[in-house]
């Protein structure tokens, strides 16, 4: 079970947290014109890679937060993880 | 009721407490302290179970969890248990023993003739034998197999026993109480960090309670004892015996499996049976120790044949002695300190030593003790059929390979010592590469993966001093790294005897024209020319051979078994083990019980039990629940025999000639809160929110991303910047989660705060004709006309003195309000509720009527929003605005969204109007249609409908609208059903939506 450092309250066991996918993803402006290329790509693309992936998780059962993790999806090593509104490296 | 085989004096167990048993129905006795396995020796029974191939009579082998034969079903404490490790399982009073895999008995096995017929067994056997004719399968091979391998039997009896799972946290976690571990935990419980100490046995110490040394000048055992005392007593220490850490997960967790109990004969009602630990360690020191090897040699399964340290330890810890007549087998110096045990309690051991004539302390001292010692000597095969009466033995050559000289000797045990693998189970776990170390002829941990430290024995250091000085040194420098204190510990003074240089000798050769089977892997019945099949038939990789042959399989996973099957894949391969490799060490280490798996999540504590404020009343009305989600909803309200049909019928019928009123509460709802919090509204639903009056509800959609429908429900403004919304019963939390993540991450510069308010409002629905005059009755100065409260309006008022928000909502498509109270309030609304009432014929309704209501009105609800549905797909189409962007709008305009054959929502009724149309039917053309029949569509909600007094159905299907007025088969293969229906409008019930106006 991984360990993971929620930024707003420290270290919490995985069962706390919900799983949102790839955080690197950014949803098109809304009112804005989006070529269907770029809304399929928003909506369906993603990339599976093998290493470092920064994704986003859910603190729903501690402070309801979404936040930043990035992990290594082959050894599960986490190498940081930070407030959605911060920068990962 | 002597006991042949027990020594007078020497062991650990109490003499003074003895306990009765049962082993294949004879009674036996043994003493407190004892195994089931060391009480079964003392008594001389050896033959305890048939093997799992060839059904071949096996016997003990370790004393503990490297035990691979000596699996029973065990009786005691009211349950039965299968595979129960006998060398494991402590003696308690009344515990009753049963051999496995054997019939009609252990003595006398007809699967035996599979020893006879072992040339048809070979390595692959069934992977050969039983692929053809594929429809033998199921009804031959699989029941025959099964019957015939296998080991005990699972009880199907529910489990009363109680099991525990408990979460912990430490600086330091210790795996196992001999003297590295010992010394690990003790240095850091010095240094002030929190330790768990784990040990699977009962008693700590490990091998300091078998060894012939001092520490400081106290035994081995007395050193363990006393630094077992003191770290007892200090506050910052846990210290857990019969706990095996069993894996390393990630982060550093690992589990432990606690046996409790199951050695008292008497606990109190809430003792657990099991407990499981999550230990999440900040460091973890691996002390496992290491397991024997065996050497290879023919019938070396025979009953009567155990690891040396085995036999020393039946001496040395329960008074047993494991033969009188022992052969002790080794290629290194350890053996000889069972020979001396042996010697010290009278019996005349002969060693066979595979090295050359030479000397070391040991060697010296047996020979000066007078023991028969034989150099270059081994066993080829050991004699007898269920017990070891004699064995052929040779006096090897210089190249190892063939025999100066064979005699039979007699004996009735074999001590067979191999050398000693460490345990580098958890190190593996844990993600470790491990290396081949030369000098031992084994695998021990390479550079650390996460935060794991091997010390002793599992690190391949086999001296005491070596052990003790690593334990101390890592026990002390990883707490201090935590801690930031260090005490100064001065290692103490150890005596202990000298080891020469083992030989690399693992397989005994065979004589020509001699065949015996040579057992690498008992448990699994793997023998050595198994192995020589697998290589010879192009298995090169160790982990092929190993699924090609079960190798170091189940519950085993190769502790006696692994490295002499990697010696012999390197011999014959010409490879170096380093370059064969090893398999994957996998958890548990050793088996745990489903029970302690689950834990406590049994019955009624599997999940959670959401009840609503109104439950009671429900109960005592003789509601019949119904689970949704973790909530629990009145179903139906039985009356007098009623069935569910007969009573959601009565129900349902009622609403729409009176009134009923219905528990709401499990409904989601959100409190929504922010200058921007209509904005947000209008970006979250497909239609427009903007101009949503103050006092006005309005129904809303909202879809995923990918332009699928996710949920619906009503959202109520309750003042200029202030939202109530409510979602399904099933989609709550998901709705939160969602709203939560826009607001978080996509827009996060919306002013808009959102919290569940689930819980803290109770609501019923009170509808049907007669539900306005109701109303005016309960809110007596209200003006609650259709112009004053019109549909979709919304007060606050209060209900007899307590706050209350009215909503003119209809889910059933009746006059309809709901009404809201805090949920303290709950009870008394509806009580007051069931009282106002009675005049107007008002009843309670369940979900089965809900449904009723709703589906013949043709309003949409999770069958039908089943995360496939677009709003065109529903009918919901004038909910999507033209006008403005939403989440998943882009999404609706791909193309197959837009194709005119989609499956669309109709109604379905049957010609004979009698019918009722299982839900799930598939709708298909021809009923007689070769397979597979083309399907149109399935039924999604099917209900009676009340209002026409006959079945109706919902259904989604191939062109929709389309269809209507056409004829088709609803077909059930699952219920054996199909039932000729016609496609009618959705809507079969006020389309016009008048009613609700009204």
């Amino acid at each position: 079970m991984l360990y993971i450092k929620c930024p707003y309250c420290g270290l919490r066991a995985q069962k706390e947290f919900s799983y949102g996918g790839d955080a690197t993803v950014k949803r098109p402006n809304i009112n804005e014109e989006v070529s269907s290329e770029d809304w399929d790509n928003f909506v369906y693309m993603r990339k599976s890679p093998r290493g470092k992936h920064i994704e986003l998780w859910q603190h729903i059962a501690g402070c309801r937060q979404w936040i930043k993790v990035q992990r290594d999806t082959a050894t599960h090593e986490i190498f940081q993880t930070a407030k959605v509104t911060e920068e990962i490296r | 009721m002597s006991q042949p085989f027990r020594l007078n004096k020497e062991g650990l167990i109490n003499r003074n407490k003895k306990i009765s048993f049962t082993f294949n129905g004879k009674k036996l006795f043994g003493y407190e302290g004892d195994t089931i396995a060391s009480a079964l020796i003392a008594n001389g029974i050896h033959l305890v179970g048939r093997s799992f191939k060839y059904h071949r009579p096996r016997g003990f082998f370790g004393a503990g969890v490297e035990e691979p034969n000596a699996k029973l079903q065990v009786e005691f404490n009211g349950h039965s248990e299968p595979n129960v490790n006998a060398t494991e399982m402590e003696l308690v009073e009344g515990l009753s023993a049963t051999s496995q895999n054997c019939w009609p008995s252990v003595n006398f096995d007809i699967g035996a003739i599979n020893n006879f017929l072992k040339m048809f067994f070979p390595a692959g056997f069934y992977y050969k034998t039983f692929m053809w004719p594929k429809s033998f399968w199921y009804k031959i091979y699989e029941p025959f197999i099964r019957k015939a391998a296998g080991l005990g039997v699972a009880s199907i009896e529910k489990d009363k026993e109680r099991y525990e799972h408990k979460f912990e946290y430490c600086d330091l976690l210790v795996t196992g109480s001999g003297p590295s571990g010992l010394a690990s935990a003790y240095a850091a419980a010095k240094n002030g960090a929190k330790v768990i100490l784990a040990e699977d046995k009962p008693r700590f110490g490990g091998t300091l309670l078998t060894d012939d040394v001092s520490i400081d000048n106290l035994s081995g055992k007395d050193w363990a004892e006393k630094i077992i005392t003191e770290l007892k007593s200090m506050p910052n220490v846990t210290v857990k015996n019969r706990s095996q850490v069993f894996g390393y997960y990630d982060h550093n967790m690992l589990v432990m499996f606690e046996r409790v109990s199951d050695h008292l004969e008497k606990k109190s009602k809430f003792t657990p049976r099991q407990r499981l630990w999550y230990i999440r360690a900040k460091e973890t020191i691996l002390s496992t120790g290491s397991i024997e090897r065996p050497i290879v040699f023919g019938n070396n399964d025979t009953p009567g044949i155990f690891l040396s340290a085995a036999a020393k330890e039946y001496m040395k810890v329960f008074g047993v002695l494991v033969g009188k007549k022992p052969l002790i087998f080794t290629n290194n110096d350890s053996a000889y300190e069972t020979a001396l045990e042996f010697k010290k309690n009278n019996v005349e051991p002969i060693i066979l030593d595979t090295r050359e004539e030479h000397s070391s302390e040991l060697i010296d001292e047996a020979k000066s003790k007078g023991i028969d010692i034989r150099f270059s000597h081994g066993v080829i095969v050991a004699n007898g059929y269920k017990k070891v009466k004699s064995a052929k033995i040779g006096k090897l050559n210089k190249d190892k390979n063939s025999f100066e000289k064979i005699e039979t000797i007699e004996c009735d045990c074999i001590c067979v010592s191999g050398f000693w693998t460490p345990s580098v189970h958890l190190a593996s776990q844990s993600g470790n590469k491990l290396k081949y170390e030369e000098k031992i002829d084994a695998f021990i941990p390479d550079k650390k993966k996460q935060h794991e430290t091997s010390v002793g024995a599992a690190n391949g250091s086999f001296t005491l001093e070596e052990s003790l000085k690593h334990g101390f040194e890592n026990g002390s420098n990883l707490s201090a790294k935590i801690t930031e204190t260090k005490t100064e510990i001065t290692i103490p003074n150890v005596n202990e005897k000298k080891y020469g240089a083992h030989d690399k000798f693992w397989c005994m050769p065979l004589p020509k024209n001699e065949n015996p089977k040579r057992f690498v892997d008992f448990q699994n019945d793997v023998s050595v020319s198994d192995i020589e099949i697998a290589l010879r038939e192009g298995y090169r990789s160790i982990e092929h051979v190993k699924r090609y042959t079960t190798l170091g399989m189940a519950t085993d996973q190769g502790r006696t078994s692994n490295l002499n099957g990697l010696q012999l894949v390197s011999n014959i391969e010409n490879k170096i083990v380093p370059e064969v490799g090893h398999t994957t060490f996998r958890p548990p280490f050793t088996p745990i019980t489903i029970g302690t798996i689950v834990g406590r999540e049994v019955g009624m504590e599997y999940m959670p039990t959401r009840k609503t404020p109104m439950h009671e009343w429900h109960e005592k009305n003789n509601a019949v629940f119904v689970d949704a989600g973790a909530w629990k909803r009145p179903r139906y309200y039985k009356q007098g025999n009623e069935t569910l049909f007969e009573a959601s019928k009565r129900e349902a019928k009622n609403v729409r000639e009176n009134v009923g009123i219905c528990d709401v509460t499990t409904l989601g709802k959100i409190d929504i809160k922010g200058s921007d919090a209509a904005e947000f509204l209008n970006r979250v639903y497909t239609n427009a929110w903007m101009k949503l009056p103050v006092g006005k509800a309005r129904y809303g959609l909202m879809l995923r991303e990918d332009g699928i429908v996710m949920d619906d429900g009503t959202t109520t403004r309750i003042s200029e910047n202030h939202y109530h919304m409510t979602t399904t019963t099933a989609q709550a939390a998901n709705v939160l989660s969602h709203l939560e993540y826009y607001l978080q991450i996509v827009w996060p510069e919306l002013n808009v705060n959102v919290v569940s308010t689930t819980e803290q409002w109770a609501g019923a629905a009170i509808a049907g004709p007669k539900s306005r005059d109701m109303l005016s009755k309960l809110y007596p100065d209200l003006d609650v006309s259709n112009d004053a409260l019109p549909f979709m309006g919304y007060r606050e008022a209060e209900f007899f003195g307590v706050p209350s928000r009215i909503f003119r909502i209809s889910f059933s498509g009746e006059l309809a309000y709901e009404i809201n109270v805090k949920s303290d309030h709950g009870m008394f609304m509806w009580e007051k509720m069931m009282e106002v009432g009675k005049e107007f014929g008002n009843q309670p309704y369940g979900t089965e009527a809900l449904s009723t209501l709703r589906i013949e009105m043709g309003h949409v609800a999770g069958p039908e929003l089943d995360g496939r549905t677009i709003p065109s797909d529903v009918s919901l189409n004038g909910l999507v605005s033209k006008k403005k962007d939403f989440i998943g709008k882009n999404s609706l305009g791909r193309k197959a969204f837009n194709v005119e054959s989609r499956q669309k929502i109709v109604g379905l009724i049957p010609i004979d109007r009698k019918s009722s149309i299982p839900e799930g039917s598939h709708i298909v053309q021809d009923q007689n249609a070769k397979l597979p029949n083309p399907k149109l569509g399935h039924v999604s909600s099917s209900c009676w409908s009340v209002e026409n007094n006959n079945p109706f159905s919902l259904a989604i299907m191939k062109d929709g609208k389309n269809m209507i007025g056409k004829k088709f088969f609803a077909v059930s293969p699952l219920k054996n059903k199909s039932i000729e229906v016609e496609v009618i409008s959705s809507h079969y019930v006020d389309p016009e939506g008048k009613r609700v106006r009204s």
